[in-house]
């Protein structure tokens, strides 16, 4: 079930990540659109995504990133071992989920949030999997999901990164993962890297999405994604 | 306490619970998926005003009426009639003219849950004018879940969802025409339930029972990690008659399974398998 058990030990706090688990609702395409198109090739982490869609037809997600994204990009399927630099999409109607392996699982346990696929159930059980080898991201939208996720990447020592709410087209979302922690002054980042010290990790660095995409560039050239 | 030792200890505690369920229940949840599971347990926890597994462990363990409770918890799926509407289209266009030139027809609906696909086959067979030479088998391990199925009633305020996915998947009729609503919900036409058998059934510990042209098990697999998920296969192998076919939910797929082998695709994107020949 402990994902990075297997896979890190010996590596020094605050990363290297094995992953990056970004959520979003209204809104968050277009950030999306900014963030996937800039995630270079030799990424050591997989990029795994759930944005709130509509459940009663196909997503449209592949299509639109796998031209534009240098990572090979598909949609989830239950089972599915996770591999590092690919990027996965949940599908509409089903919770993604990270299970041991790391593999990737679906389930069709009831909307949280209204929402299925739901942030939070990916977050949680990602937090769960790998710990602190986990960026997370939670972008524009218009309700709560997602806030209680960051909390539980923040609290198993992940590093997290909220949109800057002025910056999106729907602040609720990143508003509401914000509320959970001491306020902070948007753009300004946390100086101290994030250590697995519970209670001592920064807040989550609140940025806009030009900063988040300039961001994993730079941790991917410090060799820590 | 450090996060990760909170974490490991939360693991063990599931394999202990788990184990415990197993020795003292017989129900089998050790091969399960864990990360949903995880979720489903932490509810739990809430609903029986316990800290920690451990805690729920003893109360599972000394109460048989928590485990009754808690088990809900663990199995009940709820599903929507004709969900995914062209999976019962791709039913009705490829598979009801082969399943036609049988004199009889058996069905499985494996993980039935509280009914709503066995109805939607029966309904659809019925249309199709082979309901009459058909019986559906339906299992599943929550008791409680199949008494629900077998009752045939279903919350009202569903029923809209129901009939426009009904329509979607080619109805030739009115979803009307095989209920009665009364007092907020919709009760089943009983000519339908005489040709279901409700019963028992476990994938992780029950062997095959009957000799079937179509089991359909959607959304069940998704639960089940690797192991299990070959061995509920392999029961569905042994189980279809030759060139049988099996239909599995929109995300399921027999790619990651070593039982891939043995089944043909049929209908692939709506993941409708046939039975290899020969075997």
């Amino acid at each position: 079930m402990n994902a990075s058990a297997a896979h890190a030990s010996n590596t020094p706090d605050g990363g290297p990540y094995q992953a990056i688990v970004i959520g979003g609702s209204s809104g968050a395409i277009d950030v999306l659109n900014v963030l996937l198109p800039r995630l270079p090739v030799g990424l050591r982490a997989a990029v795994i995504v759930v944005l709130h869609l509509p459940r009663d037809r196909r997503s449209l997600l592949v299509d639109i990133f796998r031209p534009r994204c240098a990572l090979p990009v598909q949609e989830a399927e239950d089972q599915q071992p996770i591999q590092a630099g690919h990027l996965y999409f949940a599908p509409p109607d089903y919770h993604l989920l990270i299970d041991s392996g790391p593999r990737l699982a679906l389930s069709v346990d009831a909307p949280l949030h209204f929402s299925r696929p739901s942030i939070d159930v990916l977050f949680e059980s990602a937090a769960d999997g790998y710990g602190d080898k986990l960026v997370g991201v939670l972008l524009s939208g218009a309700n709560d999901d997602g806030a209680a996720g960051l909390a539980a990447i923040h609290a198993a020592g992940g590093y997290t990164i909220v949109q800057d709410p002025a910056s999106a087209s729907m602040p609720t979302m990143p508003e509401a993962a914000l509320a959970r922690f001491p306020r902070q002054t948007p753009g300004k980042t946390p100086s101290k890297t994030p250590s697995n010290t519970p209670g001592k990790t920064p807040a989550p660095h609140v940025l806009t999405p030009e900063a988040i995409a300039a961001r994993f560039v730079q941790l991917h050239a410090q060799r820590l994604l | 306490m450090p996060h990760k030792t909170k974490a490991r200890i939360a693991d063990i505690e599931q394999r202990l619970l788990l184990d415990a369920i197993y020795h003292q229940y017989h129900y089998d949840f050790r091969a399960y998926a864990q990360a949903s599971l995880k979720r489903r347990l932490q509810s739990a926890l809430t609903q029986f005003s316990c800290k920690t597994l451990s805690q729920l462990q003893d109360r599972v363990l000394h109460e048989p009426a928590v485990f009754t409770g808690l088990l809900q918890y663990l199995t009940v799926q709820v599903s929507d009639m004709f969900r995914d509407p062209s999976y019962f289209l791709a039913l009705r266009n490829e598979v009801v003219p082969i399943l036609r030139t049988y004199p009889s027809i058996k069905v499985w609906v494996a993980g039935c849950s509280t009914g709503e696909e066995v109805y939607s086959l029966a309904i659809l067979l019925h249309e199709e004018g082979l309901l009459d030479r058909t019986l559906i088998y339906a299992t599943d391990i929550n008791p409680h879940a199949l008494r629900a199925a077998e009752q045939g009633v279903f919350d009202l305020d569903r029923v809209a969802a129901f009939t426009e996915n009904h329509a979607r998947a080619g109805g030739r009729s009115s979803l009307s025409d095989y209920y009665t609503a009364r007092y907020g919900r919709v009760v089943f036409d009983k000519a339908l339930r005489e040709h279901m058998v409700f019963s028992d059934h476990s994938l992780a510990t029950d062997s095959v029972f009957a000799e079937v042209h179509l089991i359909s098990c959607r959304n069940v697999l998704i639960y089940f990690e690797r192991d299990l998920q070959n061995r509920a296969l392999g029961l569905f192998h042994d189980a279809l008659v030759h060139r049988g076919f099996l239909g599995l939910g929109s995300k399921e797929s027999l790619r990651f399974s070593a039982q891939a082998e043995h089944f043909d695709d049929f209908v692939l994107e709506d993941r409708i398998y046939r039975k290899k020949a020969g075997r």
